[in-house]
């Protein structure tokens, strides 16, 4: 039964049906298996939160969780938030305030970013920071990054 | 880094899981949320043969207000008991301490259930667990039994869970009125895990302290309370000088290791530091200062 196994995900609005090995990651399956290299992957042990996604609507690891257990499921990745020339307000704000450099963390502290500003008041900047605390960036000093959620923030509640 | 293969068997229910845990004969692992399950199969630190997903298991994961008591199923994920409304009335110091497990991502998966049999000697939950004098409900096939928090802890990363068991509920008994609650954590940023933590209950009655609870976590293998400081105090006036003598006992009953991130010495300070704060804290929102 390590065979492979039939799964159906519903990502970014797409079903997709593959048959997966049990111990393929999500993250690997979303880069590897389907081509969706918005998801960064980098500890691969849950500590630098680059491959974080939507599962069913709550952040997730996709390097903690297998494919496998994501049959059935609704997975968002950075992918599903915009596209050039057409980004959502979070990523617009990311631009406006330079909040990248490299690049390599944002996807996942964007997706971070979509889950805390669903789940959290976000009301001072203390408490931005304490929610991208499990995401690692080590260009910004994430100063930028708490000034772009902060914006997005403040336009929410006008 | 990628998991060894392994056998994939996804449980439908309680009974199915055990059963299986039966057969693997010590060849399976419960998947749960999978936060600490994961990276250590991603390290290939464990390489079972089987991972038993209890993930679909209907009505293991509930928070039920049952009188004298509430009562947690397994699955509980750790951002429901954050944002319990039932925990937020009758355990205060729970949904605080929700708030320090992790981050998001890793609380929207992770369960209590799962945090209790991991065991991780600087973890919140069996700390709490410990403070609250949680009994656990655990199932095999052989049948059902009960273990109170204060015996089921072991060593680092051990506990009193056969092979073959699977813990499927959390009770913990509601505490008594005028119950005041401190929780006090020092990590090296927000989420990571405590360098030391204290968790304090005191309950007040006629001026006095009718009983007091002390937990620590990060301070040795396991969870403790601190017995002698929380025999100190009880049936006493909270006077300043009995509550510097306390505070000043649980120094003295933890040998924390030293380690990368801090020192014994340092970690000791820390914890009566924090444990000075957690009770004055607790005094104060029991109504006594």
């Amino acid at each position: 039964m390590s065979g492979r196994r039939d799964i159906r995900v519903t990502i970014n609005s797409v079903v997709y049906e593959r048959a997966v090995e049990p111990r393929l990651l999500l993250a690997d399956f979303l880069r590897d298996t389907l081509g969706l290299t918005g998801t960064h992957v980098g500890c691969e042990h849950g500590v630098c939160g680059a491959c974080t996604v939507l599962v069913d609507g709550d952040s997730v690891r996709a390097c903690l969780m297998f494919a496998v257990q994501a049959d059935g499921c609704t997975v968002e990745t950075v992918e599903s938030l915009g596209r050039i020339g057409g980004l959502n307000p979070l990523q617009e704000s990311f631009h406006a305030h330079h909040a990248l450099q490299c690049g390599f963390c944002t996807p996942g502290i964007l997706m971070t970013a979509t889950d805390l500003l669903k789940k959290y008041p976000l009301a001072t900047d203390d408490e931005i920071r304490e929610g991208l605390s499990g995401n690692l960036c080590r260009c910004t000093g994430y100063e930028h990054i708490v000034k772009a959620i902060r914006a997005v923030k403040a336009g929410a509640a006008r | 880094m990628k998991p060894a293969a392994f056998e994939y068997v996804v449980a439908n229910s309680v009974e199915q899981a055990v059963a299986t845990l039966a057969q693997a004969g010590g060849e399976a692992k419960i998947l749960a949320g999978g936060q600490s399950l994961v990276p250590m199969l991603n390290f290939r630190l464990l390489r079972p043969a089987i991972l038993v997903d209890i993930n679909r298991i209907p009505g293991l994961a509930f928070i039920e207000d049952a009188g004298d008591a509430v009562k947690i199923g397994a699955l509980t994920r750790h951002h429901q008991l954050e944002t319990s409304p039932v925990i937020a009335k009758h355990f205060p110091v729970l949904s605080y301490a929700m708030t320090h497990v992790a981050h998001l991502a890793i609380r929207n998966r992770g369960t209590i259930g799962g945090s209790l049999s991991h065991a991780d000697p600087a973890a919140e939950l069996p700390m709490m667990a410990l403070l609250l004098g949680a009994t656990l409900h655990i199932i095999s096939g052989k049948g059902k039994r009960t273990v109170k928090a204060r015996e089921f802890f072991r060593d680092a990363l051990t506990v009193d869970l056969a092979e073959d068991e699977l813990l499927t509920e959390i009770h913990l008994p509601k505490l008594p009125p005028q119950t005041g609650w401190g929780f006090e954590e020092v990590a090296r940023r927000a989420g990571d895990f405590a360098l030391a933590a204290v968790a304090a209950t005191i309950t007040i009655s006629g001026g006095a302290m009718k009983e007091a609870r002390i937990a620590l976590t990060g301070v040795g293998p396991t969870p403790v309370r601190a017995s002698e400081a929380e025999a100190l105090l009880a049936g006493r006036k909270p006077e300043a000088k009995l509550m510097a003598q306390a505070i000043e006992a649980v120094r003295a009953a933890i040998k924390p290791e030293t380690d990368l991130h801090a020192s014994s010495d340092y970690r000791r300070q820390l914890a009566r530091a924090l444990a000075g704060r957690a009770l004055a804290v607790a005094l104060q929102r029991a109504g006594a200062t």
